[in-house]
């Protein structure tokens, strides 16, 4: 068993069922407890489309449920009763124009497609009262991030709504990803979010394998764990650094800041980049590890441990890090099941998904502890990924002990199999990480969804804000620490 | 207290000492295309080429297109390329950024009198990310950490470009952000100028044949510096920057 989910079916084996019937099913399984993993469509032809819904049972089952609709007739909302299909239904609306009877919120998700270039015509809401004002942040901001606007309705310092306006980073991902060999879709994929490679990569690669009926060996798997863990680990030294620099902690943000460059070199020196680019292809991994590097590798990991552990302590017992992030920008176990938050803002308020916690491949070999923090708050969220990075590197230090070297290697991708439904679930640092392909009868790629966690978390971040100072704005963003151009694909 | 002189402690001296000298080992970086003749009619490097970044007879690899995935090198019959750990290869003209077999470096980045008496010894850098994948904006953020420490040249980030002297762009260009790009642009003082950081501002990179870009800015204000990569290294930056205003 691979060690990322990758769910293939024939497309002939997924009845394509009527709308209404579709969304009885949809809410059935969700009034059973499942967990709506994404929810899209695709034009099927001028007027109609196809619907997909994929949901995940407690033991990580995936299952696909699709309908066929045409524009005019769409759905009744699931949204007023699952706010957790909330973005899902109106990029649905976005991308094909198809009818979302009643739903509350049918928002642009990234203003694409006919709605290209018109970031003034957002919907803002209006907060009405006498003394009310609004604060009009972005889209560019003060520091080297990237574009997105946030719109603050406050009474005096507080926040009472925030709304987040995205889009900016519209590049046109999905559409380029149907050109061309679906086998070599890999550099593009790598920057779909470029702090995210390898967790999109992997996603796209256990895709395409799965299509193409292959299964990775052990030691390519286990290669690509490695470097989705040190993925996992830079860009959470650089969110920790992100959170002690909003807070004027300066040792905090220089001592994180610089084993975050141990990170990264450290995956320079398995695949040549700092960003793991190129480390992850169909059928293989190109990450070289000989004993010298292996050596090296062992020591920075060695190095993090032990210097993070000395910084960690510093900064958890200061008393300005807990006054400032305990209490604020606080998101209810609740409110994160009911807007289906994933991954560490998931885990962070109190509820345990992670994608690797089902125990496959690699994960199964060496289980990784799943972390789980209770209080919600900003907080929480540093908290958790000062224990994800202890728990990464623990798995580090184990899968280096098995596998003492990694040779580059590609297995060849044959053609991939005609008429198939494929949906892919990789845990990044942020969350899960969803692709699902669709091939058409000789083979061809019919269809690509992306989908980043930030599409689900940015939902998340508007409501932490609720009732806080605006002036805490930033460590609540940063704590979330969400992709503008995986959101904007 | 304690805790605060422990960490200060453990931390020693981080900054990279000599930045114009450092090669980070493992890096895959400037290729190098060696002189030896191709295997005839082969075309592999520039059919796997994810970004045409090739010309073919002889082979010419175009720095501003090149997202450094290896895949010409791993394609290549003959081992003509190999992509060495060197991270200087800033230009100020696209022409510059070609690499041909027997040329080991782009063109190095001339100084310019003008810009080094104006910004010689302090220049304040505005940051707009107009589609950039957050790789090279981290790479940006990482200028200013205790290993590059950029601030040491009198180099730093401003928050608004009404303080700024250079505009540096990153990501493709999208139309989503044209008027914002444009609104940060006319906010900056004249003297100003612009440099573009990364394959996707360079080229477009992986987006080039996208719809949803809008590259006119570029047409209107031609960058004075730059910097391939995908992303580019610190270092890249740091070299061509230095260079073009003569720091020494
Ligand atoms: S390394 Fe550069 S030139 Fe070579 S295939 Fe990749 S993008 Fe093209």
């Amino acid at each position: 068993m691979t060690s990322i989910a990758a769910h293939c079916r024939p497309v002939a084996e997924l009845p394509l069922r009527d709308a209404r019937e579709w969304v009885a099913k949809v809410r059935s399984a969700l009034e059973q407890g499942e967990r709506l993993v994404t929810l899209f469509g695709r034009k099927a032809d001028a007027e109609g489309a196809v619907l997909t819904a994929v949901l995940q049972a407690g033991g990580g089952e995936l299952h696909v449920l699709r309908a066929a609709t045409t524009l005019e007739q769409g759905w009744h909302t699931l949204t007023r009763d699952f706010p957790a299909a909330q973005c899902f239904e109106r990029e649905v609306h976005e991308q094909l124009g198809v009818r979302i009877a009643d739903h509350p919120w049918l928002k642009p998700i990234r203003f694409e497609g006919k709605n290209l270039r018109k970031m003034k015509d957002y919907p803002f809401y209006k907060l009405a009262g006498k003394e009310v004002h609004e604060v009009a942040v972005g889209p560019i901001h003060a520091g080297i991030i990237e574009p997105g606007s946030f719109r603050f309705m406050c009474l005096g310092e507080t926040v009472h709504h925030l709304e987040i306006q995205l889009g900016y980073q519209h590049r046109g991902v999905e559409a380029l990803l149907l050109r061309g060999d679906p086998r070599s879709l890999a550099p593009l994929v790598e920057t779909i979010a470029g702090d995210t490679s390898i967790g999109h990569a992997w996603a796209y690669c256990a895709a395409i394998e799965a299509l193409a009926g292959l299964s990775p060996r052990e030691e390519i798997e286990a290669s690509r764990a490695v470097g989705l863990e040190l993925e996992r680990i830079a860009m959470h030294l650089s969110g920790l650094s992100g959170l002690a620099s909003d807070i004027g902690f300066q040792q905090g943000a220089s001592s994180y800041g610089r084993l975050r460059t141990t990170a990264i070199n450290t995956s320079m020196r398995l695949c040549g980049s700092r960003f793991g680019r190129g480390w992850l292809r169909p059928g293989g991994s190109r990450a070289a590890m000989d004993a010298g590097v292996a050596e090296i590798a062992r020591a920075n990991l060695s190095l993090i441990g032990r210097d993070v552990a000395i910084i960690n302590d510093c900064f958890l017992s200061a008393l300005t890090v807990q006054h400032r992030f305990q209490g604020v920008g606080t998101v209810t176990k609740q409110q994160a099941l009911e807007l289906g938050l994933v991954g560490m803002a998931a885990r962070a308020s109190g509820v345990p998904i992670d994608q690797r916690s089902f125990g496959a491949g690699s994960y199964g070999r060496i289980p990784m502890k799943t972390s789980v923090e209770e209080s919600g708050d900003c907080w929480a969220r540093a908290l958790l990924r000062i224990r994800e990075i202890d728990c990464s590197l623990q798995w580090l230090t184990a899968a280096l002990d098995r596998f003492p070297a990694f040779a580059p290697v590609c297995e060849a991708v044959g053609a991939l199999a005609p008429g198939q439904f494929v949906v892919s679930v990789c845990e990044g640092w942020r969350g899960e990480i969803v692709h699902c392909l669709e091939t058409d009868g000789l083979g061809k790629l019919l269809h690509y969804k992306v989908q980043d966690p930030s599409l689900r978390n940015w939902f998340g971040l508007a409501l932490a804000l609720r009732r806080n100072e605006i002036s805490d704005f930033p460590i609540c963003n940063k704590s979330f620490d969400l992709s503008y151009c995986g959101n904007d694909l | 207290m304690f805790k605060s002189l422990k960490v200060r402690k453990n931390q020693g001296w981080q900054f990279i000492v000599d930045l114009t000298t450092a090669v980070p080992a493992g890096f895959r970086g400037r290729p190098v295309i060696a002189e030896k003749p191709c295997a005839r009619g082969c075309v592999e490097c520039s059919k796997v080429c994810p970004t045409k970044a090739i010309a073919l007879d002889s082979v010419r690899i175009d720095l501003a297109r090149c997202i450094f995935c290896n895949e010409c090198a791993l394609a290549c019959p003959e081992d003509k390329i190999e992509f060495t750990s060197e991270t200087r290869m800033g230009s100020a003209t696209p022409e510059g950024l070609v690499i041909v077999s027997g040329r080991a470096r782009p063109t190095p980045v001339a100084t310019s009198s003008a810009l080094k008496k104006l910004f010689g010894r302090s220049l304040k850098l505005r940051q707009v990310s107009a589609g950039g994948c957050n790789g090279c904006e981290l790479e940006l953020n990482a200028l200013a950490n205790v290993n590059f420490d950029l601030q040491r040249y009198g180099i730093e980030w401003v928050a608004s470009p009404r303080h700024a002297d250079g505009l540096v762009l990153s990501g493709p260009l999208t139309q989503n952000m044209a008027d914002a790009l444009q609104l940060a642009w006319d906010a900056m003082p004249e003297p100003r100028f612009v440099v573009s950081f990364g394959a996707c501002a360079l080229s477009g990179g992986p987006f080039m044949d996208s719809p949803a870009l809008d590259r006119a800015f570029l047409d209107r204000f031609k960058p004075a510096l730059f910097v391939p990569g995908c992303p580019p290294h610190p270092l890249t930056f740091i070299a061509a920057i230095l260079d073009l205003l003569g720091v020494e």
